[in-house]
Protein backbone atom coordinates (compact mmCIF):
# COMPACT_ATOMS: atom_id res chain seq x y z
CA UNK A 1 0.00 0.00 0.00
CA UNK A 2 1.30 3.05 -1.54
CA UNK A 3 1.39 6.25 1.04
CA UNK A 4 -1.46 8.76 1.03
CA UNK A 5 -0.12 11.73 -0.80
CA UNK A 6 -2.75 14.05 1.60
CA UNK A 7 -4.73 12.70 4.32
CA UNK A 8 -6.59 14.72 6.42
CA UNK A 9 -8.16 13.60 10.27
CA UNK A 10 -11.11 15.20 11.43
CA UNK A 11 -10.15 18.37 10.23
CA UNK A 12 -12.06 21.61 11.34
CA UNK A 13 -11.14 24.57 10.41
CA UNK A 14 -12.70 28.11 11.90
CA UNK A 15 -12.27 31.41 10.52
CA UNK A 16 -11.09 34.11 13.68
CA UNK A 17 -12.21 36.43 15.02
CA UNK A 18 -15.76 35.87 13.85
CA UNK A 19 -15.78 31.97 14.52
CA UNK A 20 -17.38 30.98 11.02
CA UNK A 21 -16.35 27.10 10.94
CA UNK A 22 -15.53 26.90 7.10
CA UNK A 23 -14.69 22.76 7.75
CA UNK A 24 -16.00 20.68 10.35
CA UNK A 25 -14.35 17.15 10.88
CA UNK A 26 -13.29 16.26 7.48
CA UNK A 27 -10.99 13.07 6.71
CA UNK A 28 -10.07 11.69 3.49
CA UNK A 29 -7.14 10.75 1.86
CA UNK A 30 -5.39 11.29 -1.47
CA UNK A 31 -3.29 8.58 -3.25
CA UNK A 32 -0.01 9.57 -5.31
CA UNK A 33 -1.37 10.33 -8.13
CA UNK A 34 -5.15 10.45 -7.79
CA UNK A 35 -7.25 13.23 -9.70
CA UNK A 36 -9.40 14.52 -7.71
CA UNK A 37 -12.21 17.28 -7.78
CA UNK A 38 -13.83 19.42 -5.38
CA UNK A 39 -17.54 20.45 -5.75
CA UNK A 40 -19.64 22.47 -3.82
CA UNK A 41 -21.54 25.89 -3.90
CA UNK A 42 -20.00 29.42 -2.77
CA UNK A 43 -18.86 29.19 0.42
CA UNK A 44 -18.90 25.33 0.91
CA UNK A 45 -15.62 25.36 1.83
CA UNK A 46 -13.62 24.27 -1.06
CA UNK A 47 -10.74 27.17 -1.07
CA UNK A 48 -10.35 26.76 3.09
CA UNK A 49 -9.80 22.93 2.54
CA UNK A 50 -7.25 23.78 -0.43
CA UNK A 51 -5.42 26.16 1.84
CA UNK A 52 -5.18 23.84 4.36
CA UNK A 53 -3.94 21.35 2.61
CA UNK A 54 -1.04 23.92 1.18
CA UNK A 55 -0.61 24.72 4.88
CA UNK A 56 -1.00 28.50 4.39
CA UNK A 57 -4.16 27.50 7.03
CA UNK A 58 -3.08 25.58 10.01
CA UNK A 59 -6.17 23.39 11.51
CA UNK A 60 -8.08 24.83 13.79
CA UNK A 61 -8.73 20.83 15.16
CA UNK A 62 -7.05 17.56 13.72
CA UNK A 63 -3.95 17.15 11.48
CA UNK A 64 -3.27 17.52 7.87
CA UNK A 65 -0.62 15.63 6.17
CA UNK A 66 1.06 16.19 3.56
CA UNK A 67 3.40 13.70 2.20
CA UNK A 68 3.62 12.63 5.83
CA UNK A 69 4.32 15.96 6.84
CA UNK A 70 2.43 17.60 9.58
CA UNK A 71 1.45 20.86 8.23
CA UNK A 72 1.16 22.44 11.49
CA UNK A 73 5.01 21.52 12.47
CA UNK A 74 6.32 22.50 8.87
CA UNK A 75 6.75 25.78 7.11
CA UNK A 76 4.52 27.03 3.55
CA UNK A 77 8.21 26.63 2.18
CA UNK A 78 9.03 23.36 3.41
CA UNK A 79 5.89 22.10 1.96
CA UNK A 80 5.89 23.90 -0.85
CA UNK A 81 8.76 21.42 -2.48
CA UNK A 82 5.55 19.15 -2.59
CA UNK A 83 2.70 20.69 -3.20
CA UNK A 84 1.72 24.34 -4.97
CA UNK A 85 -1.46 25.60 -5.28
CA UNK A 86 -2.47 27.71 -8.11
CA UNK A 87 -4.89 30.48 -6.95
CA UNK A 88 -8.75 31.37 -8.29
CA UNK A 89 -7.19 34.85 -8.80
CA UNK A 90 -4.07 34.57 -10.76
CA UNK A 91 -3.94 38.63 -10.01
CA UNK A 92 -3.51 37.93 -6.18
CA UNK A 93 -0.55 35.36 -7.39
CA UNK A 94 0.81 37.36 -10.12
CA UNK A 95 3.79 40.24 -9.23
CA UNK A 96 6.93 39.98 -11.45
CA UNK A 97 8.44 42.19 -14.30
CA UNK A 98 8.09 39.36 -16.70
CA UNK A 99 6.88 36.05 -17.47
CA UNK A 100 10.02 34.78 -17.44
CA UNK A 101 10.74 36.23 -13.81
CA UNK A 102 7.54 35.10 -12.25
CA UNK A 103 8.11 31.64 -12.80
CA UNK A 104 12.05 31.82 -11.76
CA UNK A 105 10.95 32.81 -8.71
CA UNK A 106 10.11 29.99 -7.25
CA UNK A 107 12.60 27.51 -8.19
CA UNK A 108 15.51 30.57 -7.72
CA UNK A 109 14.19 30.52 -3.76
CA UNK A 110 14.98 26.83 -3.78
CA UNK A 111 18.89 27.70 -4.28
CA UNK A 112 18.96 25.96 -7.76
CA UNK A 113 22.29 26.81 -10.01
CA UNK A 114 20.77 28.90 -12.80
CA UNK A 115 20.56 26.42 -15.24
CA UNK A 116 18.62 24.12 -13.60
CA UNK A 117 16.49 27.34 -12.64
CA UNK A 118 16.18 27.92 -16.73
CA UNK A 119 15.42 24.97 -17.79
CA UNK A 120 12.60 24.77 -15.46
CA UNK A 121 11.31 28.02 -16.57
CA UNK A 122 11.78 26.77 -20.66
CA UNK A 123 9.77 23.58 -19.46
CA UNK A 124 6.70 25.15 -17.51
CA UNK A 125 6.78 27.87 -20.47
CA UNK A 126 6.57 25.08 -22.94
CA UNK A 127 3.76 22.99 -21.27
CA UNK A 128 1.86 26.15 -21.31
CA UNK A 129 2.53 27.18 -24.46
CA UNK A 130 4.02 30.72 -23.04
CA UNK A 131 7.03 31.20 -24.53
CA UNK A 132 5.64 33.86 -27.04
CA UNK A 133 5.22 35.81 -23.68
CA UNK A 134 8.20 35.42 -21.99
CA UNK A 135 9.27 39.38 -21.88
CA UNK A 136 5.72 40.64 -21.54
CA UNK A 137 4.66 42.12 -18.29
CA UNK A 138 2.22 39.52 -16.39
CA UNK A 139 -0.86 41.55 -15.27
CA UNK A 140 -1.24 42.90 -19.14
CA UNK A 141 -1.81 39.96 -20.31
CA UNK A 142 -5.43 38.60 -20.91
CA UNK A 143 -6.87 36.43 -18.14
CA UNK A 144 -6.42 33.08 -19.68
CA UNK A 145 -2.79 34.07 -20.11
CA UNK A 146 -2.52 35.32 -16.65
CA UNK A 147 -4.10 32.08 -15.22
CA UNK A 148 -1.67 29.87 -17.19
CA UNK A 149 1.54 31.74 -15.98
CA UNK A 150 0.42 30.94 -12.57
CA UNK A 151 0.35 27.64 -13.33
CA UNK A 152 3.76 27.48 -14.80
CA UNK A 153 4.78 29.21 -11.86
CA UNK A 154 3.78 26.25 -9.72
CA UNK A 155 4.84 23.72 -11.99
CA UNK A 156 8.35 25.06 -11.87
CA UNK A 157 8.83 23.99 -8.17
CA UNK A 158 8.15 20.53 -9.65
CA UNK A 159 5.97 19.64 -6.85
CA UNK A 160 3.84 16.26 -6.21
CA UNK A 161 0.65 17.50 -5.71
CA UNK A 162 -1.11 20.49 -7.80
CA UNK A 163 -3.80 22.28 -6.07
CA UNK A 164 -6.08 24.41 -8.46
CA UNK A 165 -8.66 26.52 -6.97
CA UNK A 166 -11.29 26.87 -9.66
CA UNK A 167 -8.44 27.77 -12.70
CA UNK A 168 -11.46 28.02 -14.98
CA UNK A 169 -13.11 31.18 -13.39
CA UNK A 170 -13.28 33.52 -16.07
CA UNK A 171 -11.65 31.46 -18.71
CA UNK A 172 -13.43 30.83 -22.31
CA UNK A 173 -14.40 27.36 -23.53
CA UNK A 174 -11.01 27.07 -25.17
CA UNK A 175 -9.38 28.09 -21.70
CA UNK A 176 -11.37 25.73 -19.65
CA UNK A 177 -9.89 22.87 -22.13
CA UNK A 178 -6.15 23.96 -22.05
CA UNK A 179 -6.11 24.42 -18.61
CA UNK A 180 -8.01 20.74 -17.71
CA UNK A 181 -5.69 19.64 -20.03
CA UNK A 182 -2.83 20.57 -19.04
CA UNK A 183 -3.99 19.13 -15.05
CA UNK A 184 -4.57 15.80 -17.45
CA UNK A 185 -1.33 16.22 -18.53
CA UNK A 186 0.49 16.57 -15.15
CA UNK A 187 -1.39 14.04 -13.97
CA UNK A 188 -0.77 11.76 -16.94
CA UNK A 189 3.18 12.20 -15.58
CA UNK A 190 2.35 11.03 -11.63
CA UNK A 191 1.03 14.32 -10.08
CA UNK A 192 -1.43 14.31 -7.67
CA UNK A 193 -4.08 16.91 -9.13
CA UNK A 194 -6.80 18.56 -6.90
CA UNK A 195 -9.16 20.66 -8.38
CA UNK A 196 -12.06 23.22 -6.74
CA UNK A 197 -14.58 23.89 -9.65
CA UNK A 198 -18.08 24.76 -10.35
CA UNK A 199 -17.78 23.09 -14.04
CA UNK A 200 -19.54 19.99 -13.31
CA UNK A 201 -19.26 18.70 -17.38
CA UNK A 202 -15.09 19.62 -17.05
CA UNK A 203 -15.38 17.47 -13.97
CA UNK A 204 -17.24 14.30 -15.13
CA UNK A 205 -14.89 14.03 -18.30
CA UNK A 206 -11.27 14.57 -16.11
CA UNK A 207 -11.69 13.61 -12.17
CA UNK A 208 -11.36 10.25 -11.04
CA UNK A 209 -12.91 10.96 -8.02
CA UNK A 210 -15.12 13.65 -6.73
CA UNK A 211 -15.58 15.30 -3.56
CA UNK A 212 -18.73 17.11 -2.88
CA UNK A 213 -18.35 19.47 0.15
CA UNK A 214 -21.75 20.94 1.92
CA UNK A 215 -21.31 23.70 4.76
CA UNK A 216 -18.22 22.71 5.66
CA UNK A 217 -18.85 18.77 5.57
CA UNK A 218 -18.27 15.93 3.06
CA UNK A 219 -21.74 15.15 1.37
CA UNK A 220 -20.44 12.69 -0.98
CA UNK A 221 -16.68 11.27 -1.74
CA UNK A 222 -17.26 8.39 -5.23
CA UNK A 223 -16.75 8.43 -8.29
CA UNK A 224 -18.36 11.00 -10.99
CA UNK A 225 -20.56 8.36 -12.17
CA UNK A 226 -21.62 7.58 -8.38
CA UNK A 227 -21.69 11.37 -7.89
CA UNK A 228 -23.64 12.77 -9.84
CA UNK A 229 -26.33 10.07 -9.79
CA UNK A 230 -27.74 11.54 -6.52
CA UNK A 231 -29.12 14.64 -7.99
CA UNK A 232 -30.82 15.00 -4.62
CA UNK A 233 -27.78 14.94 -2.51
CA UNK A 234 -26.47 17.03 -4.92
CA UNK A 235 -29.12 19.39 -4.67
CA UNK A 236 -28.39 20.18 -1.16
CA UNK A 237 -25.12 21.86 -2.17
CA UNK A 238 -27.07 23.54 -4.82
CA UNK A 239 -24.72 21.34 -7.65
CA UNK A 240 -26.47 20.05 -10.37
CA UNK A 241 -25.31 16.82 -12.66
CA UNK A 242 -23.72 17.93 -16.04
CA UNK A 243 -26.90 18.06 -18.60
CA UNK A 244 -26.01 15.61 -20.24
CA UNK A 245 -26.22 13.64 -16.96
CA UNK A 246 -29.82 14.98 -16.50
CA UNK A 247 -30.88 14.34 -19.62
CA UNK A 248 -29.87 10.63 -19.62
CA UNK A 249 -31.94 10.43 -16.22
CA UNK A 250 -34.76 12.07 -17.53
CA UNK A 251 -35.15 9.61 -20.09
CA UNK A 252 -37.40 6.95 -19.78
CA UNK A 253 -35.81 3.56 -18.56
CA UNK A 254 -37.11 1.73 -20.87
CA UNK A 255 -35.12 2.88 -23.56
CA UNK A 256 -32.42 1.36 -21.93
CA UNK A 257 -29.91 4.17 -22.13
CA UNK A 258 -27.44 4.32 -19.53
CA UNK A 259 -28.39 6.87 -16.76
CA UNK A 260 -24.73 7.63 -15.92
CA UNK A 261 -23.66 8.80 -18.68
CA UNK A 262 -21.34 11.48 -17.90
CA UNK A 263 -20.48 12.65 -21.56
CA UNK A 264 -21.93 13.55 -24.95
CA UNK A 265 -20.14 11.11 -26.75
CA UNK A 266 -21.20 8.15 -24.01
CA UNK A 267 -24.88 8.85 -24.34
CA UNK A 268 -24.54 9.35 -27.93
CA UNK A 269 -22.34 6.28 -28.59
CA UNK A 270 -25.66 4.17 -26.42
CA UNK A 271 -27.75 6.04 -28.29
CA UNK A 272 -26.94 5.09 -32.00
CA UNK A 273 -26.33 1.61 -31.16
CA UNK A 274 -29.98 1.24 -29.63
CA UNK A 275 -31.32 2.52 -32.79
CA UNK A 276 -29.06 0.58 -35.32
CA UNK A 277 -30.16 -2.72 -33.57
CA UNK A 278 -33.89 -1.29 -33.09
CA UNK A 279 -33.39 -0.67 -37.04
CA UNK A 280 -32.21 -3.93 -37.92
CA UNK A 281 -35.23 -5.95 -36.45
CA UNK A 282 -38.16 -6.58 -38.18
CA UNK A 283 -40.74 -4.01 -38.11
CA UNK A 284 -43.97 -5.17 -36.20
CA UNK A 285 -47.02 -4.31 -38.12
CA UNK B 1 -42.47 39.69 -23.99
CA UNK B 2 -43.72 41.74 -27.16
CA UNK B 3 -40.53 43.30 -29.38
CA UNK B 4 -41.07 46.84 -29.51
CA UNK B 5 -39.32 49.47 -32.06
CA UNK B 6 -35.60 49.26 -32.77
CA UNK B 7 -33.83 50.81 -29.74
CA UNK B 8 -30.26 50.76 -30.68
CA UNK B 9 -28.98 51.10 -34.01
CA UNK B 10 -25.41 50.16 -35.07
CA UNK B 11 -24.44 51.29 -38.42
CA UNK B 12 -21.46 50.17 -40.04
CA UNK B 13 -18.84 49.93 -36.97
CA UNK B 14 -15.33 49.15 -36.83
CA UNK B 15 -13.18 50.07 -33.77
CA UNK B 16 -9.60 50.21 -32.94
CA UNK B 17 -8.12 50.77 -29.41
CA UNK B 18 -5.60 53.69 -29.29
CA UNK B 19 -2.26 52.97 -30.31
CA UNK B 20 -3.39 49.62 -31.99
CA UNK B 21 -3.68 48.89 -35.55
CA UNK B 22 -5.94 45.79 -35.08
CA UNK B 23 -10.17 46.27 -35.15
CA UNK B 24 -11.57 45.25 -31.97
CA UNK B 25 -14.57 45.51 -33.81
CA UNK B 26 -15.70 45.32 -37.59
CA UNK B 27 -18.04 46.13 -39.60
CA UNK B 28 -20.97 45.96 -37.40
CA UNK B 29 -24.53 46.25 -38.23
CA UNK B 30 -27.26 45.57 -36.06
CA UNK B 31 -30.61 46.84 -34.87
CA UNK B 32 -31.30 45.82 -31.36
CA UNK B 33 -35.27 46.08 -30.55
CA UNK B 34 -36.72 47.68 -27.51
CA UNK B 35 -37.57 45.02 -24.84
CA UNK B 36 -35.21 42.36 -26.33
CA UNK B 37 -32.98 39.98 -24.32
CA UNK B 38 -30.01 39.55 -26.67
CA UNK B 39 -27.15 37.53 -25.72
CA UNK B 40 -23.44 37.94 -27.28
CA UNK B 41 -21.09 34.96 -27.31
CA UNK B 42 -17.51 34.75 -28.12
CA UNK B 43 -14.65 32.86 -27.11
CA UNK B 44 -11.99 35.28 -25.08
CA UNK B 45 -11.13 38.59 -27.30
CA UNK B 46 -13.86 38.10 -29.78
CA UNK B 47 -14.91 41.51 -29.03
CA UNK B 48 -17.54 41.45 -26.08
CA UNK B 49 -16.48 44.00 -24.20
CA UNK B 50 -15.87 46.12 -26.35
CA UNK B 51 -19.27 45.78 -28.06
CA UNK B 52 -20.94 46.24 -24.26
CA UNK B 53 -18.80 49.28 -24.09
CA UNK B 54 -20.05 50.60 -27.53
CA UNK B 55 -23.78 50.95 -25.89
CA UNK B 56 -22.83 53.16 -23.10
CA UNK B 57 -20.81 55.60 -24.82
CA UNK B 58 -17.78 54.85 -22.66
CA UNK B 59 -16.13 53.71 -26.38
CA UNK B 60 -15.14 55.98 -27.89
CA UNK B 61 -15.66 58.87 -25.40
CA UNK B 62 -13.74 58.06 -22.17
CA UNK B 63 -10.94 54.85 -24.39
CA UNK B 64 -10.79 57.25 -27.23
CA UNK B 65 -9.08 55.03 -30.54
CA UNK B 66 -10.44 55.34 -33.35
CA UNK B 67 -14.27 54.44 -34.42
CA UNK B 68 -16.12 54.58 -37.61
CA UNK B 69 -19.60 54.47 -38.31
CA UNK B 70 -22.40 55.26 -35.65
CA UNK B 71 -24.37 53.79 -32.51
CA UNK B 72 -27.69 55.29 -32.37
CA UNK B 73 -29.24 54.59 -28.53
CA UNK B 74 -32.49 55.71 -27.88
CA UNK B 75 -32.21 58.33 -30.45
CA UNK B 76 -28.80 59.66 -28.98
CA UNK B 77 -25.68 59.04 -31.16
CA UNK B 78 -23.05 58.09 -28.97
CA UNK B 79 -20.77 59.91 -30.16
CA UNK B 80 -22.60 63.35 -29.92
CA UNK B 81 -23.50 62.91 -26.01
CA UNK B 82 -22.03 62.62 -23.00
CA UNK B 83 -21.11 59.71 -21.49
CA UNK B 84 -23.42 61.07 -18.09
CA UNK B 85 -26.42 61.56 -20.43
CA UNK B 86 -26.24 57.89 -22.02
CA UNK B 87 -25.62 56.58 -17.95
CA UNK B 88 -29.37 57.26 -17.72
CA UNK B 89 -30.29 55.02 -20.76
CA UNK B 90 -27.83 52.12 -20.47
CA UNK B 91 -26.77 51.24 -17.00
CA UNK B 92 -23.98 48.35 -17.47
CA UNK B 93 -22.68 45.70 -15.10
CA UNK B 94 -19.00 44.49 -15.19
CA UNK B 95 -17.88 41.26 -14.69
CA UNK B 96 -15.89 41.79 -12.19
CA UNK B 97 -18.53 43.31 -9.13
CA UNK B 98 -15.69 44.17 -6.55
CA UNK B 99 -13.73 46.19 -9.51
CA UNK B 100 -17.19 48.20 -9.28
CA UNK B 101 -18.50 48.06 -5.68
CA UNK B 102 -16.56 51.54 -3.71
CA UNK B 103 -18.82 52.42 -0.66
CA UNK B 104 -19.36 51.24 2.70
CA UNK B 105 -22.68 50.45 3.01
CA UNK B 106 -25.43 48.82 0.44
CA UNK B 107 -27.52 51.59 0.61
CA UNK B 108 -25.08 53.98 -0.34
CA UNK B 109 -23.91 51.98 -3.83
CA UNK B 110 -27.28 52.29 -4.69
CA UNK B 111 -27.83 55.95 -4.05
CA UNK B 112 -24.38 57.07 -5.72
CA UNK B 113 -25.83 57.04 -9.65
CA UNK B 114 -29.18 59.17 -8.54
CA UNK B 115 -27.19 61.57 -6.17
CA UNK B 116 -25.06 62.28 -8.87
CA UNK B 117 -28.60 62.80 -10.87
CA UNK B 118 -29.40 65.54 -8.26
CA UNK B 119 -32.54 64.03 -7.82
CA UNK B 120 -34.92 64.72 -4.42
CA UNK B 121 -34.19 62.82 -1.53
CA UNK B 122 -37.53 61.21 -1.39
CA UNK B 123 -36.68 60.29 -5.23
CA UNK B 124 -33.72 58.40 -4.80
CA UNK B 125 -34.68 56.40 -1.67
CA UNK B 126 -37.63 55.48 -4.00
CA UNK B 127 -35.02 54.42 -6.24
CA UNK B 128 -32.84 52.31 -4.01
CA UNK B 129 -36.01 50.69 -2.26
CA UNK B 130 -37.20 49.53 -6.11
CA UNK B 131 -33.96 48.38 -7.22
CA UNK B 132 -32.81 46.72 -3.78
CA UNK B 133 -36.65 44.85 -4.45
CA UNK B 134 -35.74 43.96 -7.65
CA UNK B 135 -32.48 41.79 -7.03
CA UNK B 136 -33.92 41.27 -3.54
CA UNK B 137 -31.68 42.42 -1.14
CA UNK B 138 -34.11 44.41 0.65
CA UNK B 139 -32.74 44.21 4.09
CA UNK B 140 -29.46 44.66 2.98
CA UNK B 141 -29.45 47.91 3.47
CA UNK B 142 -26.76 48.54 5.98
CA UNK B 143 -24.47 45.67 5.28
CA UNK B 144 -21.20 46.48 4.08
CA UNK B 145 -20.24 44.86 0.54
CA UNK B 146 -17.97 43.35 1.06
CA UNK B 147 -19.52 41.26 3.30
CA UNK B 148 -21.72 39.96 0.77
CA UNK B 149 -21.49 36.90 -1.08
CA UNK B 150 -20.77 36.66 -4.40
CA UNK B 151 -23.89 36.01 -6.07
CA UNK B 152 -25.16 39.20 -4.40
CA UNK B 153 -22.51 41.20 -4.87
CA UNK B 154 -23.50 41.06 -8.38
CA UNK B 155 -27.36 41.73 -7.64
CA UNK B 156 -26.09 44.69 -6.23
CA UNK B 157 -24.28 45.55 -9.09
CA UNK B 158 -27.23 45.36 -11.10
CA UNK B 159 -29.21 47.25 -8.31
CA UNK B 160 -26.82 49.95 -8.48
CA UNK B 161 -27.26 50.31 -12.37
CA UNK B 162 -30.76 50.12 -12.09
CA UNK B 163 -31.23 52.86 -9.87
CA UNK B 164 -30.69 55.11 -12.79
CA UNK B 165 -33.36 53.96 -14.31
CA UNK B 166 -32.00 52.56 -17.90
CA UNK B 167 -33.77 51.45 -20.79
CA UNK B 168 -31.23 49.11 -21.87
CA UNK B 169 -29.50 46.69 -19.14
CA UNK B 170 -25.84 45.62 -20.15
CA UNK B 171 -24.19 42.86 -18.46
CA UNK B 172 -19.94 42.19 -19.27
CA UNK B 173 -20.14 38.65 -18.37
CA UNK B 174 -21.23 39.58 -14.97
CA UNK B 175 -22.03 35.87 -13.79
CA UNK B 176 -18.19 34.52 -14.13
CA UNK B 177 -17.68 34.25 -10.77
CA UNK B 178 -20.66 32.54 -9.63
CA UNK B 179 -21.37 29.11 -8.65
CA UNK B 180 -24.59 27.20 -10.59
CA UNK B 181 -26.74 29.01 -7.72
CA UNK B 182 -25.45 32.59 -8.03
CA UNK B 183 -25.51 32.44 -11.59
CA UNK B 184 -29.36 31.35 -12.00
CA UNK B 185 -30.05 34.25 -9.37
CA UNK B 186 -28.83 37.00 -11.72
CA UNK B 187 -30.42 35.21 -15.00
CA UNK B 188 -33.59 34.86 -13.42
CA UNK B 189 -33.15 39.11 -11.70
CA UNK B 190 -32.45 39.87 -15.53
CA UNK B 191 -35.16 37.86 -17.12
CA UNK B 192 -37.83 39.32 -14.63
CA UNK B 193 -36.28 42.98 -15.26
CA UNK B 194 -37.02 41.99 -19.10
CA UNK B 195 -40.34 40.41 -18.62
CA UNK B 196 -42.13 42.76 -16.15
CA UNK B 197 -40.52 46.01 -17.02
CA UNK B 198 -39.97 45.56 -20.88
CA UNK B 199 -36.28 46.31 -20.05
CA UNK B 200 -34.19 45.66 -23.03
CA UNK B 201 -31.10 42.90 -21.89
CA UNK B 202 -27.57 43.01 -23.36
CA UNK B 203 -25.45 40.27 -21.64
CA UNK B 204 -22.24 38.96 -23.08
CA UNK B 205 -21.56 35.30 -21.74
CA UNK B 206 -20.05 32.33 -21.82
CA UNK B 207 -23.01 30.59 -20.40
CA UNK B 208 -24.75 28.59 -23.19
CA UNK B 209 -26.88 26.60 -20.99
CA UNK B 210 -28.58 29.57 -19.32
CA UNK B 211 -29.07 31.80 -22.94
CA UNK B 212 -30.47 29.06 -24.43
CA UNK B 213 -33.34 28.82 -21.59
CA UNK B 214 -33.66 33.03 -21.31
CA UNK B 215 -32.81 34.81 -24.55
CA UNK B 216 -34.58 35.79 -27.57
CA UNK B 217 -31.75 36.36 -29.53
CA UNK B 218 -27.93 35.24 -29.70
CA UNK B 219 -25.13 36.96 -31.36
CA UNK B 220 -21.62 35.58 -31.97
CA UNK B 221 -18.95 37.86 -32.31
CA UNK B 222 -16.02 36.18 -33.56
CA UNK B 223 -11.97 37.75 -34.07
CA UNK B 224 -14.54 41.39 -34.04
CA UNK B 225 -17.19 40.59 -36.32
CA UNK B 226 -20.42 39.09 -36.27
CA UNK B 227 -20.59 35.61 -37.42
CA UNK B 228 -24.06 34.88 -36.78
CA UNK B 229 -27.01 35.83 -35.42
CA UNK B 230 -30.41 34.34 -34.08
CA UNK B 231 -32.64 32.12 -31.66
CA UNK B 232 -30.49 30.19 -29.54
CA UNK B 233 -32.52 26.66 -31.59
CA UNK B 234 -30.62 28.63 -35.05
CA UNK B 235 -27.48 29.54 -33.64
CA UNK B 236 -26.71 26.29 -31.36
CA UNK B 237 -27.14 24.22 -34.66
CA UNK B 238 -24.70 25.73 -36.41
CA UNK B 239 -21.95 23.21 -35.15
CA UNK B 240 -19.11 23.92 -37.73
CA UNK B 241 -19.36 27.94 -36.94
CA UNK B 242 -19.75 27.41 -33.00
CA UNK B 243 -16.55 25.16 -33.38
CA UNK B 244 -14.57 27.88 -35.43
CA UNK B 245 -15.36 30.36 -32.75
CA UNK B 246 -14.70 28.34 -29.92
CA UNK B 247 -17.81 28.23 -28.84
CA UNK B 248 -19.30 25.57 -26.20
CA UNK B 249 -23.12 24.95 -27.12
CA UNK B 250 -25.60 23.22 -24.09
CA UNK B 251 -24.68 19.30 -24.05
CA UNK B 252 -28.05 18.53 -25.26
CA UNK B 253 -27.10 20.90 -28.45
CA UNK B 254 -24.22 18.99 -28.41
CA UNK B 255 -25.71 15.46 -28.23
CA UNK B 256 -27.94 16.41 -31.33
CA UNK B 257 -24.95 17.89 -33.44
CA UNK B 258 -23.00 14.42 -32.32
CA UNK B 259 -25.81 11.81 -33.66
CA UNK B 260 -26.22 14.48 -36.64
CA UNK B 261 -22.76 13.82 -37.66
CA UNK B 262 -23.49 10.11 -37.72
CA UNK B 263 -26.10 10.24 -39.76
CA UNK B 264 -29.04 10.43 -37.19
CA UNK B 265 -31.32 13.26 -37.13
CA UNK B 266 -33.90 14.18 -33.98
CA UNK B 267 -37.54 15.75 -34.89
CA UNK B 268 -36.48 18.95 -33.22
CA UNK B 269 -32.92 20.69 -32.53
CA UNK B 270 -32.75 20.92 -28.89
CA UNK B 271 -31.11 23.75 -26.71
CA UNK B 272 -33.32 22.39 -23.54
CA UNK B 273 -33.12 18.95 -21.60
CA UNK B 274 -36.82 18.94 -22.28
CA UNK B 275 -36.40 19.22 -25.89
CA UNK B 276 -33.66 16.84 -26.16
CA UNK B 277 -35.87 13.83 -23.76
CA UNK B 278 -38.98 14.93 -26.29
CA UNK B 279 -36.33 14.36 -29.41
CA UNK B 280 -35.11 10.80 -28.24
CA UNK B 281 -38.26 9.25 -26.98
CA UNK B 282 -39.68 10.12 -30.78
CA UNK B 283 -36.35 8.28 -32.38
CA UNK B 284 -37.25 5.01 -30.35
CA UNK B 285 -40.80 5.57 -30.69
CA UNK B 286 -40.25 5.55 -34.33
CA UNK B 287 -41.68 8.90 -35.82
CA UNK B 288 -40.43 10.10 -38.90
CA UNK B 289 -37.60 12.29 -38.36
CA UNK B 290 -36.89 15.36 -40.20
Amino acid sequence: MRNPAIKLENLTYIYQPYGVVALEDVSFEVGEGEFVAVIGQNGSGKTTLLKNIVGLLKPTQGRVLVEGLDTRRSTVAELSRWVGLVLQNPDQQLFAQTVEEEIAFGPRNLNLPDTEVASRVEEAMAMLGLEPFRREFPLALSIGDRARVVIASVLAMRPRIILLDEPTMGQDYRGHHQIMGVAGQLHGEGHTIVIATHHVDLVAEYAQRVIVLCGGRILLDDTPAAVFSQPEVLRRTHIAPPQITQLAQALPSYLGLPRDALTVAELGEAVLEKVKIKRSLPRRS
Amino acid sequence: MDIGDPYIIIDNVSYRYPGTKCYALKELNLTIYKGEFVAILGEHLAGKSTFCQLLNGIIPNFKGGRMEGSVIVGGLDTQEVSVAELAQKVGIVLQDPEAQLFTTKVLSEVAFGPENLCLDVEEILERIKWALEVVHLTGFEERPPTSLSGGQKQRLAIAAALAMRPEVLVLDEATTQLDPVGTLEVFSVVRELNEKYGMTIVMATHKSDEVAQFADRVLILHRGRLIAQGTPQEVFGKAELLRRATIRPPQVSQLATYLEERSLHLSEFPITIEQAKRGIERLFNGETSR
